[in-house]
């Protein structure tokens, strides 16, 4: 029954009634993470569907930041992080030898709780992924990019006659904004959100959901939040962590309004988390 | 009911001003440490300055020479001097009177006529009033130094000179501008100063590159082990020790072994880079590490490598600190002394240095070779050079203030 649970519609057989079939895009199986000799993660299965915004949810600690973060390598600048498992995208595992990492973190974009622009102009903040990666081959290609994940991200109009102010100046939405279209402007795949509401006010949250609900379908979208309403309203699916295991995972419909295990029943009537 | 609030209130009031005397007391104990501490060094500057002012000036007198052509191809310039001075003083007779006559003015008086003749030929065979720089003994003398080495009858002549107008304190220029020297009165910081700045080149040549290059690999790409743990408690024992250890490494190494020229500031920027690297390598690991951990992870999570990342992000920022840093790291090398001692940069050097290889002296080497000589003139030298240093100093250190208020950012 647990397998079960943990397979999403369309990675293994469409269930009767649910939405067109779609790819995993990301696989993982088998993944253990230690710090130290402290476990993080034990022995997660999960999917993550193509193009859908995947929601994963849990009481602090439970290891799904440890996941999100496994998904383009970052806990390999951790010390002391052991990483044992398949985390397969596209069905190529990214832990594999001669991986590389910078490639893969372009392809993986991350957006971070806290808004984090770097201390330089809008522009410089926006054109620093795509000139590293080398993506524009000229100035007028790179102003093109740079409007274009402006605009994704809708900042566009907001900025766009103070390209040159620091990023640090715009307010903690415009900057986790800012945050995403210096994701978006490399051209990514997946993009992964660890809490990227949790630092501001309802409105700019506001403001930020509609864009993760805009970019999903071009963009796969992973979110971790700690708000079950937020991943109520913006994810198609919901995996829920507790101490370190995915305990169940599927459409979020069914995990918020028919959970199948005790313990994804009180936490999302609010008993714990 | 209101008895016991009573003696409540008069209880908390007697507490309340126990409380605020104390706290009275605490600031008073701490305003008295600071006003000690300022006027100890009220009294240190004080005495210095007391001893030193004086330097800047510098008793001349004005004779009226005759560039006569004879007596100058003979190459002697002196005997224009002696001829001035006797033509003021013609009734002075007898070897012994007219020696202390001619000793008024300073024996590098004649260099001076020379210099001014080979710069403006056209002034051979007339006679000019001309300001020359007096002897020592007759500076201190009219400084208000009674050494006993002025007699009577030079007192006398003295006297006369002061009333015709004809000796004057001017300002001493030739401490700026000329080289050590061992007549007092022509001695200068020039060289010293030169060799200071050329030391302090080549120490900030080498001790910057490579302070920040270790101060980067061991605070972003280091493992944390062991080994590492050992270098970082190397670099802070380092940073203590007590710098002539390092003047004995470079005479050891450098001379000994490496065969580099000797009194040279090649060598004593070496030394002096050594010693300054720890500072400059702690320096850097405090501002990289102040650098907060969102940027390097912006940056990764964007697909920089860590290279990239510390380059374009990290350093940058960091920059601020790193050399604040090192300009402190600098200012303790313009004062240091012994490492320069060992490896020779105590010698008398007259020449003023003209690259990193040739032999020259330090600032504060030159202060202890004057504060040690027996002429009362150096003594009054030593103490202006120290205002000088401590001048060179306070700007360095006011310029590490500007510079970081300048650049701090706010992340």
């Amino acid at each position: 029954m647990a397998a079960l649970e943990q397979t999403f519609a369309g990675a293994v057989a469409p269930p009767p009634g649910a939405m067109p079939a779609t790819t995993a895009k990301i696989e993982a199986r088998g993944v253990n993470v230690r710090y130290g000799d402290k476990p993080a993660l034990i022995d997660v299965d999960l999917f993550v569907a193509a193009g859908r915004v995947t929601a994963l949810i849990g009481p602090s600690g439970c290891g799904k930041t440890t996941f999100l973060r496994c998904l383009n390598r970052m806990n390999d600048v951790v010390d002391d992080c052991h990483i044992e498992g398949v985390i397969a995208i596209d069905g190529r595992d990214i832990y594999a030898p001669g991986v590389d990492v910078e490639l893969l973190r372009a392809r993986v974009g991350m957006v971070f709780q806290k808004p984090n622009p770097f201390p330089k102009s809008i522009y410089d903040n926006v054109a620093y992924g795509p000139r590293i990666h080398g993506l524009a081959r000229s100035r007028a290609d790179l102003d093109a990019l740079f409007e274009a994940s402006l605009a994704r991200a809708g900042l566009w109009d907001e900025v766009k006659d103070r390209l040159d102010a620091p990023g640090t100046g715009l307010s903690g939405g415009q900057q986790q904004r800012l945050c995403i279209a210096r994701a978006i402007a490399v051209d990514p795949e997946v993009i992964l959100m660890d809490e990227p509401c949790s630092a501001l006010d309802p409105i700019a949250t506001a403001h930020i959901e509609e864009l993760i609900a805009a970019l999903s379908g071009a963009y796969t979208i992973v979110i971790v939040t700690h708000n079950m309403q937020q991943a109520a309203r913006v994810s198609r699916y919901t995996a829920f962590f507790h101490m370190g295991r995915v305990v169940e995972a599927g459409d979020t419909e069914d995990i918020f309004n028919r959970p199948a295990d005790a313990r994804t029943r009180d936490y999302v009537a609010g008993r714990f988390g | 009911m209101t008895e016991n609030t009573a003696t409540e209130n008069t209880g908390a009031t007697r507490r309340l001003a126990r409380r605020r005397a104390a706290e009275r007391r605490f600031r008073l104990y701490g305003m008295a440490a600071v006003g000690a501490a300022l006027a100890l060094l009220a009294l240190i500057l004080g005495g210095i300055a007391a001893d030193g002012v004086s330097a800047f000036r510098q008793a001349e007198v004005r004779l009226p020479v005759t560039f006569e052509a004879a007596a100058v191809d003979g190459g002697d310039y002196g005997v224009l001097i002696k001829r001035a001075l006797k033509s003021l003083f013609p009734e002075v007779r007898g070897r012994k009177a007219k020696r202390a006559l001619y000793a008024l003015a300073s024996q590098g008086a004649a260099r001076e006529l020379r210099r001014m003749l080979l710069a403006d030929p056209d002034i051979e065979d007339t006679t000019r009033e001309v300001w020359l720089p007096a002897s020592d003994d007759v500076d201190m003398f009219v400084k208000g130094e009674a050494s006993g080495r002025i007699k009577a009858d030079q007192a006398t002549w003295i006297a006369a000179l002061a009333d015709d107008g004809r000796i004057e304190q001017r300002f001493n220029a030739r401490f700026f501008t000329a080289g050590d020297s061992r007549e007092p009165e022509l001695a200068g910081i020039l060289g010293a100063t030169v060799g200071s700045l050329l030391t302090l080149v080549i120490t900030f040549a080498v001790a910057f590159p490579l302070g920040v290059g270790a101060a980067v690999y061991l605070e972003e790409f280091a493992p944390r082990n062991r080994l590492t743990d050992l270098i970082e408690v190397s670099i802070n024992n380092l940073a203590a020790v007590p710098s002539i250890v390092f003047g004995l490494f470079g005479l050891a190494v450098f001379l000994n072994l490496g065969g580099l020229p000797r009194s040279a500031p090649l060598v004593g920027g070496l030394v002096l880079a050594l010693m300054t690297l720890p500072t400059v390598v702690i320096a850097g690991r405090a501002a990289l590490g102040a650098v907060p951990g969102s940027i390097r992870e912006a940056a990764l999570g964007l697909g920089a490598s860590r290279a990239r990342a510390v380059a374009h992000h990290v350093l940058p920022l960091a920059m601020p600190g790193v050399l604040t840093g090192a300009i402190i790291g600098m200012a303790r090398a313009l004062g240091e002394t012994a490492p320069l001692l060992m490896i020779g940069m105590v010698a008398f050097v007259v020449d003023i240095p003209t690259g990193p290889g040739d032999a020259a002296t330090a600032l504060p080497v030159q202060i202890f070779l004057w504060a040690d000589a027996p002429e009362r003139a150096f003594v009054e030298r030593a103490a202006a050079a120290i205002l000088v240093l401590l001048a060179f100093l306070a700007a360095m250190n006011l310029a590490a203030v500007v510079l970081r208020r300048r650049w701090e950012r706010r992340f």
